[in-house]
């Protein structure tokens, strides 16, 4: 049956279109129903009877789609026309829906009542589309009861009046969500609904008070939209990101095209409810409004305490540094939210603050949420669970922030677990850093080839898979590795030259394209290791076993293959896939100790030393080429195996071995990016480092200046040449001065070969043209599309065919890129939470440099922990011209009123670490000065 | 874009392997020797036949065979932009070029020297698909004038997206920026004498695509030898009174 749709459209241009679509009815669609003779029930999953089938409407799909989430809801039928709908409203939301609906645990089933011939309406004259589509989903509750015959209940969940009545007037069960929700008979379901009526809730002292009478207006009004287009257009308001600083909640920037430099937004008024990531209008303040913060505190003085910089982890690049104010000459405009374009309200992760009278025991009561992100309100929830929450890490949902109201409302989703544990602990960062800890699904493990696994004969016999059984391979890994990935060899030749080979595992022998594995590992991207446990990319069974290239056993690999001059010139490479066994597993502790001992000779020994002399020479190159040595400090725990408490803490040694290891994995890389551009120059999957500007090494140039060295920073191998010349008076200096370069470039990225040009390809930090990730597909999905490129530029598989649509690459790439910063940004909050449970019982006096100098304080950092954060010299009250310290920021230097003191950047001083816990359930590294005396300065 | 919802439909309702609705008329023009319109979903074409019939431009003629011309256009108003296009525009020439030569391997040309066989082919609303659809109308009408042909040719358009081959594109999912693959096939004959495609795809997508394309040109031809009998049997009808 075919119907046509006509409808009228502007084109972009701003003329008007009519367009006409044909829509065609059919007659095939399943009910979805198990027990349902007359449909073709193969996906059907939906049980008639007792259980009622359930239907929402768009309205309550959007609003409570936390409470759809929840697996006590099932048994329900989505119709297409809700989905078209939400999917219209909020992407979002359309997507979260669409995650319950593939679910086959959730009984979610989709049925297309748009293109079914029965319950297909066409809109009456004078009905406007919400009307229609209102009629719609009666129209398809009610084929539902008549189709699945008398005995079936068929419940519609609507809370809109007009609709209910007109529901239960053509005698179907409709019902409202509050009513839905109190017959399943679970309380805590309640608290997950958003906007449940809020007369009877009891405020309690620290919520607001939101009785009408009393209600003030605190935030602006938001323009309206057709304001604010109009606005935008002439120019007036310009249109942006809104980012609030990650260490002061009460300052954001906003990005605009339009205006080609940040607006600055200060204070939450001015924010007017923007959040993080939101999409918003800004007006600009008058000029004479954009006046200048002289020079930057370390806290903002605010009307909360909730600002502060905190102690944490040395920043590992410019991404993790704090966005700090420019101070330059010119002052940053500075602007205020007038609208919000598009919301980013996401589930946040925290806990209540605690309420002083709890003893309304059972009822709903108003409690105040906080997150451990300072770039978020607090957010006000309802509960009629408070005592069970109160020690709780919980995830709440935003709902809406009225303009009457000093925070947003919101609602309770679910808990995590006790504040405090260090399993909840944990759990909180993978959910803050959006990483799927979820067990594999079995679509996926159905993916992986029977346990236990050993190599099928018929690869012996495969002509492309070359033996290398009988070649001396050996790894040398971080202790207790259990996901090796690459193993290597090194053969002197008769000729005199050298066979070096780098054998990764070969992954995508069983991570095939297109499968449930393969899907699940791209959204993954990476394996994420916090400090006591690995959240993997994929399946156990591949990653520690059938993949990992384990010592005495045959595994299967991609290998690189390069002939070598002893003077390490490469004169040719090979790429085969192989087949090895590994003679040796070393860690990089054992790998040195065999170099070092001079009474070994054994041929692995030889291989290890003929190999480590290679590496220094190709390091060597790469120096010269001005590859930059960047240093970063990375800490390693010793973690009590049965209690998983950090034992001790310190920093990772880097050992030549690790050099030399690293050393050819890089030139691996290399190789391998050279070979897949050759071969498809429009999809290799690449990863570059751009140049950093002047002006994100400004801080390292002020820094170097005021300590009088000199760093030219015009091309990589100058930096890199300055680099090493900058030597100050202790042998530390110079790590330091290579830890604040690091920390001033961005990070490299992955890209799609076709999105850049040629010279774009270029990586700084390794001063290499060319270069991608090849070496570790156990862990990285970038490597897994690297080896599908290469093996079909060796002729041995066809290019999978998604890569070649076009934005396909280009997306895969986005997601790892940010799948990446996620992972490391786990991986840092995860030393930081163990560093904290290192510190609480033990409050140590260490050494530290200054690294920056502020009004009101000093930024240290303490080598020996990798851990940064502030001293504060004065209180946070003082005004500044009663300060007892005098800063000089362009020296860098600060001096006591009384001349006792006098600190310069890059100092050395001694600080005492220790935990307090200013708030309840967030403790929280606390520095403070020692003098020479080992005597405590008063600071606060 | 998903042009394929988790439910296996496509935005307009149909399903990956399956075509729009057809719809053709033979002899709407009584003026030419041959005329059908030939609709596919809401892509309407017709297309006119003038021949076989005197060479006009002498210097032309073949002394074996018959000359085929063939001029392609698009009615101002088949697009709902009213934008003016040209005969002479590349797309123009190149399509008037390509169902010339399909229809000139399709015609017995060495059964009629010297004469002349126009065809031509407006497009009245374009919605995807142009290009089969004009095959396809080109052929009735050439079977209208009573042309001898080989064979019937019948032409379809397949394509590639979100990883499922599709029968027969309609503009939205055309505009989607998959491959777009025409196949015109000589069913009886089982003989492909057109086959366009102006996209990169890998081997088995290619092979998938193709044969989704042929299948779908073999249900056309169906379509349009039915449409052919029903009209036969029509005139036949028409002529018996005479007889009596
Ligand atoms: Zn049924």
């Amino acid at each position: 049956m075919l119907q046509s749709k006509a409808y009228v459209k502007k084109t972009r241009h701003g003329r008007v279109l009519k367009v006409v679509r044909e829509h065609y009815l059919r007659d095939d669609i399943a009910c979805g129903t198990i027990t349902c003779t007359a449909c073709d029930n193969s996906k059907a999953c939906l049980s008639a009877s007792p259980a009622p089938i359930i239907v929402f409407d768009t309205n309550v799909v959007l609003r409570q789609i936390d409470l759809l989430e929840n697996s006590a809801i099932s048994n329900v039928v989505v119709l297409s026309v809700v989905l078209e709908e939400v999917k219209n409203k909020d992407l979002s939301v359309y997507n979260r829906l669409r995650t319950i609906c593939s679910n086959p645990a959730r009984n979610f089933f989709v049925f297309s009542n748009e293109n079914h011939r029965d319950t297909y309406i066409k809109g009456l004259a004078g009905e406007s589309p919400n009307d229609r589509n209102d009629r719609a989903i009666r129209v398809a509750s009610k084929w539902y009861h008549e189709h699945l015959g008398p005995a079936s209940k068929v419940v519609l969940v609507t809370n809109d009046a007009e609709n209910k009545r007109k529901a239960l007037e053509e005698g179907i069960d409709a019902q409202t969500v509050e009513d839905f929700v109190r017959k399943l008979g679970q309380a805590e379901l309640l608290d997950l609904l958003v906007g449940a009526g809020t007369e009877d809730a009891q405020t309690t002292a620290d919520a607001d008070d939101n009785r009408p009478s009393k209600r003030k207006v605190i935030y602006p009004e938001h323009k309206l939209m057709s304001e604010i287009t109009s606005g935008l257009h002439k120019g007036i308001y310009h249109q942006g990101k809104l980012r609030v600083n990650r260490y002061n909640g009460f300052e954001a920037t906003v990005s605009t095209e339009s205006l080609g430099q940040e607006i600055l937004i200060h204070g939450r008024i001015d924010m007017n409810r923007g959040f993080d990531g939101d999409v918003v209008a800004v007006e600009l303040l008058p000029q004479e409004q954009w006046q200048e913060n002289s020079l930057e505190k370390i806290v903002e003085d605010v009307d909360e305490d909730e600002s502060e910089e905190p102690v944490g982890l040395v920043p590992g690049s410019a991404e993790q540094l704090p966005e700090l104010i420019e101070t330059g000459p010119a002052a940053r405009p500075r602007g205020r939210v007038i609208g919000i374009i598009k919301r980013n309200w996401r589930q946040y992760c925290g806990s209540l603050e605690p309420v002083e009278n709890t003893s309304s025991a059972g009822g709903k009561v108003n409690a105040l949420f906080v997150s451990a992100d300072r770039r978020l309100p607090k957010i006000r929830i309802q509960t009629r669970q408070l005592e069970n929450l109160s020690n709780k890490r919980i995830i709440v949902s935003v709902d809406s922030w009225e303009r009457t109201m000093r925070y947003p409302s919101g609602h309770y989703v679910s808990t995590i677990g006790d504040i405090g544990d260090r399993a909840t602990e944990s759990e909180v960062i993978l959910f803050e850093n959006d990483i799927n800890n979820k067990p594999f699904s079995q679509q996926v493990l159905d993916c992986l080839p029977p346990l236990p696994w050993s190599l099928p004969a018929e690869e012996l016999q495969n002509p492309n898979r070359r033996d290398l059984r009988q070649v001396r391979v050996f790894s040398v890994d971080p202790p207790g590795c259990k996901d090796i990935d690459d193993a290597l060899h090194c053969t002197l030749r008769p000729d005199g030259n050298y066979e070096v080979g780098v054998h990764i595992a070969d992954v995508t022998n069983f991570v095939l394209p297109d499968t449930a594995l393969d899907h699940e590992a791209c959204q993954r991207g990476t394996s994420v290791y916090l400090v006591e446990r690995r959240i993997d990319m994929l399946p156990k069974p591949l990653t520690e076993d059938i993949c990992s290239l384990r010592a005495d056993v045959e595994r299967l690999s991609f290998s690189v293959i390069w002939e070598m001059t002893p003077e390490a010139e490469i004169i040719s490479a090979q790429f085969t896939k192989s087949i090895i066994k590994s003679c040796a597993a070393m860690s990089y502790a054992e790998a040195q100790a065999r170099m070092d001992d001079s009474r070994l000779s054994d041929p692995l020994t030889v291989d290890l030393r003929n190999m480590n002399r290679l590496a220094k020479i190709m390091r060597q190159r790469r120096i010269d080429r001005g590859a930059l040595t960047l240093a970063s400090p990375e800490v390693k725990f010793e973690i009590d195996s049965e209690t998983h408490d950090p034992l001790d803490v310190g920093m990772y040694q880097i050992r030549e071995a690790n050099q030399m290891i690293e050393e050819f994995m890089l030139a691996a890389n290399v190789s391998v990016a050279e070979k897949i551009v050759e071969h498809f120059s429009q999809f290799s999957m690449l990863r570059r480092h751009p140049v950093p500007s002047p002006k994100m090494l400004e801080p390292l140039l002020l820094t170097a200046a005021a300590v009088g060295v000199d760093l030219d920073i015009s091309t990589s191998k100058a930096l890199a040449d300055s680099l090493d010349r900058a030597v100050g008076g202790d042998p530390y200096f110079n790590k330091l001065i290579r830890i604040l370069a690091t920390r001033c470039m961005t990070q490299a990225l992955y890209f799609s070969s076709g999105d850049c040009t040629p010279p774009e390809f270029h990586h700084y930090g390794l001063a290499s043209p060319i270069y991608t990730h090849f070496t570790s597909p156990i862990r990285r999905y970038a490597d897994v599309i690297v080896h599908r490129l290469l093996a079909a530029a060796l002729g041995l598989s066809k290019v999978p065919g998604a890569l070649r649509e076009k934005t396909m690459l280009t997306s895969v790439a986005d997601n790892l890129n940010l799948r990446h910063r996620n992972a490391q940004m786990a991986s840092r909050a995860s030393v930081e939470l163990h560093t904290l449970i290192f510190f609480k019982n033990r409050p140590t006096d260490t050494e530290a440099r200054i690294v920056r100098i502020k009004s009101n304080g000093l930024i240290v950092f303490v080598p020996k922990f990798g851990i940064e954060g502030p001293v504060y010299l004065t209180g946070k009250k003082d005004k500044k011209d009663e300060s007892d310290w005098i800063v000089n920021e362009q020296s860098q230097t600060t001096e006591s009123r009384d001349g006792k003191y006098r600190f310069k950047v890059l100092d050395k001083l001694v600080v005492h670490i220790e935990v307090v816990e200013p708030q309840p359930n967030r403790p929280k590294l606390q520095l403070t000065l020692v003098d020479q005396a080992n005597e405590c300065m008063s600071i606060k | 874009m998903d042009f394929i919802s988790p439910e296996g439909l496509r935005l307009d309702g149909r399903r990956p392997f399956e075509l729009r609705q057809l719809h053709a008329e033979i002899g709407v023009l009584d003026n030419a020797d041959g005329s059908a319109t030939f609709e596919m979903g809401n892509t309407k074409v017709i297309a006119v036949v003038y021949g076989p019939r005197e060479v006009q431009n002498r210097s032309q003629q073949q002394l074996d065979h018959a000359l085929v011309r063939c001029e392609y256009s698009m009615a101002t108003f088949s697009t709902g932009d009213r934008r003016r296009r040209g005969k002479g525009d590349r797309r123009g020439t190149e399509l008037s070029l390509v169902i010339r030569q399909t229809m000139e391997a399709a015609i017995l040309t060495n059964l009629l020297p010297r004469s002349q066989i126009d065809i031509f082919v407006q497009v009245l609303q374009a919605d995807g698909g142009t290009r089969a659809c004009c095959i396809n109308a080109a052929a009735l009408a050439l079977a209208d004038a009573g042309i001898p042909m080989r064979d019937l040719v019948a032409s379809c358009s397949a394509g590639y997206l979100n990883s499922t081959p599709l029968l027969d594109l309609n503009y939205l999912e055309d505009s989607g920026g998959g491959p777009d693959l025409t196949v015109a096939l000589f069913s009886k004959l089982d003989k492909v004498t057109l086959l366009q495609m102006d996209a990169k795809v890998p081997l088995d997508v290619f092979e998938k695509v193709m044969n989704l394309a042929s299948e779908g040109a073999k249900a056309v031809t169906q379509f349009l030898r039915e449409i052919l009998m029903e009209n036969t049997k029509k005139l036949a009808f028409a002529k018996e009174p005479l007889k009596v």
